[in-house]
């Protein structure tokens, strides 16, 4: 929380409260998801779809360890624009193994 | 020299540095994690056939330590709340249950490990089993990294906070956001490696 850097603890104690309400949520919407995320793989489905559905689930969880945890929710401009560039450079890696297919017909050019 | 923007806000960035470093380090470390799942991509679809992780790994020890690592988050977010409280027994108690806690899933993962090396299973055996203990290996750093880190506020680090209590929290969030970051990483290698 960028906004407490420049104060001392102890300010804004409701705040605070309302902050750790929330962390408590979060954290029993992550045991839940976790559960879900085992309960589904026992379904055995069909593979594309299980990787599809773990993914969104996975997702759902890392987002939101990141908004309440990390306090994406509410941080500044800049570290938004690290991460923009961040999540951009992430999809081209994930991408990069494509290129070697056609037997590395695009890395030969 | 006093170390600048510790505690007050730089105008330019409205943070203080210390909390664009860590966001910036984070950063090289998704690119980390990122070119290692990549791979793992690229090795499984170049596969004639890939084993279901369940088949191979043990999914209730990996869902306890899904779950050990989770509330570690949660007693890490606590324990920098608590500072913002000026409660620093309650720090205390939450930062040690996160140092805990990080043990507890080092302790799981090493009878993990220790399993599959009996079973013969090793990272030369298979692709997968190659790209599992990359993975889970690389991670398992991590939490050593972040342990070392939290155990260092808990004990001589703290001392801060008598002196200087706002820097003190700016740290553990900082410290905190490293941690948080390793359970993330901890929420995808799970299904990924245990469950697909």
């Amino acid at each position: 929380m960028s906004e407490h850097a420049a104060s001392a603890p102890g300010h804004d104690a409701a705040d605070i409260d309302r902050h750790v309400k929330v962390y408590i949520t979060v954290f029993v919407t992550l045991m839940v998801l976790t559960i879900v995320t085992v309960a589904i793989s026992r379904f055995h489905l069909p593979v594309p779809m299980a990787i599809a559905v773990a993914m969104l689930v996975a997702t759902i969880k890392g987002s939101l360890v990141a908004c309440y945890f990390m306090h994406l929710i509410s941080e500044k401009k800049l570290i938004y624009a690290v991460l923009g560039l961040t999540v951009a450079f992430f999809i081209a890696l994930l991408f990069l193994p494509i290129l070697t297919v056609h037997n590395g017909y695009w890395m030969r050019g | 020299m006093d170390i600048p923007y510790t505690v007050e806000v730089r105008r330019d960035t409205g943070l203080t540095n210390g909390k664009i470093g860590i966001w910036l380090f984070l950063a090289s470390e998704v690119m980390l994690f990122g070119a290692l799942f990549a791979s793992y991509i690229l090795i499984r679809t170049g596969a004639a056939d890939w084993p279901r992780g369940d088949t191979i790994l043990n999914v209730p020890l990996a869902t306890f330590n899904t779950i050990v690592l989770i509330t570690s988050s949660v007693t890490m977010v606590m324990a920098w709340a608590s500072l913002m409280r000026n409660q620093f027994g309650k720090f205390r108690l939450y930062m040690g249950s996160t140092v805990l806690l990080g043990g507890v899933f080092l302790v799981v993962k090493y009878f993990e490990y220790s399993h599959k090396f009996h079973e013969g299973l090793l990272p030369s055996s298979n692709n997968f089993l190659a790209i599992y203990f990359t993975l889970t290996g690389l991670h398992m750093l991590h939490v050593i990294g972040g342990m070392t880190v939290n155990a260092y506020f808990l004990g001589p680090g703290a001392k801060q906070w008598k002196t200087n209590p706002t820097w003190f929290a700016n740290r553990v969030e900082h410290s905190g956001l490293f941690w948080h970051f390793v359970d993330l990483v901890w929420i995808f290698l799970f299904p990924t490696l245990y469950l697909l």
